[in-house]
């Protein structure tokens, strides 16, 4: 898996709406595996728009993303979808479980949709995630059955289901009370640290901005700061 | 594909009430389609295979389609030729030489040919008159092309042979001249010929106009009494394979000259109705289907709405817009494939309930419930419909869904 090009590269990535409001201006970033990157700044500086337009949900209007070397610019839809399959992996401040499955199922989902693993592998493998992230006793409950904290690190289970390069974060912590959004955080280490992931975070939680290796700050659609351990 | 099914099912089952009407509406719907059908198809079959079994399959008359051209049309096919005032032309009509054609008719693979030759007369019995149509047969061969031999009371058509002037009426016939078997009566034809003529046999065909006013005798006497020697006007034909008549009767018309007339051709009125029931069926129980189909598209109208957040984030995991149409129109699949199955269960009771209905009406057929057609297909049919139009309800839900952008979704939602 050792590819010569950065993990991921932004190069003069830009987002203006058709009303004529500029999301992100001029974003240039190169992302490294292993780094653990907290995107910061005040509410509407663009934080999560620069995270979808990394993450592949958007695209820019100008400028271009480029994941593992590969220009995603002029890539169709259904490549996109497959690239977010495969080699990401998002949790957003919202859980977004699927509430008819249980936790199991939802983080079988997109192993599944990926198929590239037989059924028993699929589900040994979502309940190794599952038990990494001390969910194991819950895999066959329901999600309303979980607490806040649960629901959110059965999303981060299912963001890592098909093993990404990138793990893409909006406000994880946003819905959490201090204990359970530092628990995430250091989650979010670990696999920064330990499985060589770039892991990609935004927060408005300077405290917890600071447990990144890398701070990049936002205002108004610009980088005004970009600061490493 | 099982994880998309897999989706489906758990969505649908967030709206089970709302899921089950719209599967009810299917269910009805391809419950009267198989029900109405049943019983249309049913009929109708009973009927063809009445009208096949009753009448010879093919018809050739002594008559062509289009009279025949006049000496000066021939002179000048282009020229601008006007004919009026026509003289009638007195000439033995009828079908000379039957026994070629009957030789070339026989040589068809399952075919039996008869001539015969119809013709009015009056029976006179005591102070009773009745005009009967008489039909002159050569009873071996007129066996083979009709059923009479099967509907008769007393005596048989051979015995026409043994008797001089031997005579084959319906039974009502009799009842209304007040004869019996071996009775005389006297026949009297158009042209003024008059014949003393036996009851040999007696028939019921069930058909009023046969058993009222039909009589057989032997194809020499009616020739005698129709004053018409050596000639036919009529050969009947029946075939092996009915399906083949309209093609056959085509060729036969064109190697001999002579209007041939297919039973689909005689019965065209009949079955031009048929056509149209069937207009009027299908468009009734496709109204039933369309309403069903409205429900479907309601409800997975409902589940795209309550669903955007699972869709946005289906999406952000990796789902194309393609998957996430498959998921809705599966949903609409399955609600339709539910409609059907339980509609085929409600189809079948209903035809059971129907065929313990009886009507107290004395039928001439002797049928007094209704005929039924039992075809695996009527039920292919129906399923098919109701899951083509519950997948077409749901493609433009499924279309709206696949179209929802997650990014706009997740920004909502946070």
């Amino acid at each position: 898996m050792s590819t010569p090009a950065p993990l991921l590269v932004a190069q003069g990535v830009t987002k203006t709406l058709p009303e004529g409001v500029t999301l992100v201006s001029d974003i240039n970033l190169t992302i490294d595996g292993g780094e653990f990157v907290a995107i910061t700044g005040p509410s509407g500086s663009g934080k999560s728009s620069l995270l979808y337009l990394l993450g592949l949900l958007d695209r820019p209007t100008s400028g271009r993303v480029l994941l593992e070397g590969r220009d995603t610019a002029a890539l169709p839809a259904p490549d996109l979808a497959a690239m977010r399959l495969a080699r990401l992996g998002f949790v957003f401040q919202f859980h977004f479980l699927l509430p008819e499955f249980s936790t199991l199922d939802n983080v079988l989902i997109p192993i599944r949709r990926r198929a590239a693993l037989a059924r028993p592998a699929a589900e040994a493998r979502a309940r190794m995630l599952l038990d990494a992230l001390g969910l194991a006793p819950a895999a066959e409950k329901m999600p309303d059955q979980l607490s806040g904290g649960m629901r959110q690190r059965v999303a981060v289970a299912r963001a890592l289901a098909n093993d990404p390069v990138l793990l893409l974060a909006d406000e994880p912590t946003g819905n959490l009370d201090t204990k359970n959004a530092a628990a995430v955080f250091d989650i979010f280490a670990r696999l920064a640290k330990e499985d060589g992931r770039a892991v990609l975070v935004v927060t408005h939680d300077a405290e917890l901005a600071r447990r990144a290796t890398r701070r990049v700050h936002l205002v108004d659609g610009r980088i005004t700061s970009d600061e490493k351990n | 594909m099982r994880l998309i099914i897999d989706l489906a099912r758990g969505m649908l089952s967030r709206r089970r009430r709302q899921t089950l009407v719209s599967v009810l509406g299917v269910a009805l719907g391809v419950a009267f389609f198989i029900a109405i059908t049943s019983i249309m198809r049913g009929f109708q079959t009973y009927f063809i295979q009445q009208v096949i079994d009753v009448q010879p399959h093919i018809v050739i008359k002594d008559e062509t389609r289009s009279p025949a051209p006049q000496a000066a049309h021939m002179a000048a096919p282009d020229g601008a030729v006007a004919i009026n005032g026509v003289k009638p032309v007195d000439r033995l009509r009828g079908i000379r030489a039957s026994g070629e054609r009957l030789a070339v008719l026989e040589a068809i693979p399952g075919a039996a040919a008869a001539p015969i030759l119809t013709g009015a007369a009056l029976l006179r019995y005591g102070s009773r008159d009745v005009t009967i149509t008489v039909t002159g047969v050569d009873p071996t061969r007129y066996a083979r092309v009709s059923n009479i031999e099967k509907d008769m009371l007393s005596g048989r058509l051979e015995d026409l042979r043994a008797t001089a002037n031997g005579l084959i009426i319906g039974d009502s016939l009799a009842l209304r001249l007040g004869v019996q078997l071996g009775d005389t009566v006297v026949a009297v034809s158009p042209r003024g010929v008059s014949l003393q003529m036996k009851i040999v046999g007696l028939f019921h065909t069930g058909l009023a106009t046969l058993d009222q006013s039909a009589g057989y005798v032997l194809l020499k006497v009616n020739q005698v009494l129709q004053d018409r020697p050596n000639v036919v006007n009529q050969i009947l034909l029946r075939l092996g394979d009915v399906t083949q008549a309209e093609p056959l009767a085509r060729e036969i018309e064109a190697r001999f000259g002579e209007r041939t007339e297919s039973w689909e051709e005689q019965n065209r009125n009949i079955l031009t109705v048929f056509v149209i029931q069937n207009a009027i069926m299908y468009s009734v129980t496709g109204a039933i289907l369309l309403v069903a189909a409205f429900g479907i598209y309601n409800i997975i109208s409902t589940v795209v709405f309550e669903k955007t957040r699972d869709i946005a984030i289906l999406k952000s995991l990796g789902f194309t817009e393609g998957d996430v149409q498959l998921l809705f129109l599966a949903q609409g699949l399955i609600a339709g494939f539910l409609g059907a199955a339980l509609g085929c269960l409600i189809g079948q009771l209903m035809i059971e309930g129907l065929a313990q209905v009886r009507f107290h009406t004395e039928t001439p057929a002797g049928n007094d419930r209704f005929l039924l057609a039992r075809d695996w297909r009527i039920y292919a049919i129906a399923s098919g419909f109701a899951m083509a139009s519950a997948a077409l309800a749901a493609v433009i839900p499924a279309r709206r869904a696949a179209r929802l952008d997650p990014v706009q979704i997740i920004r909502g939602a946070a």
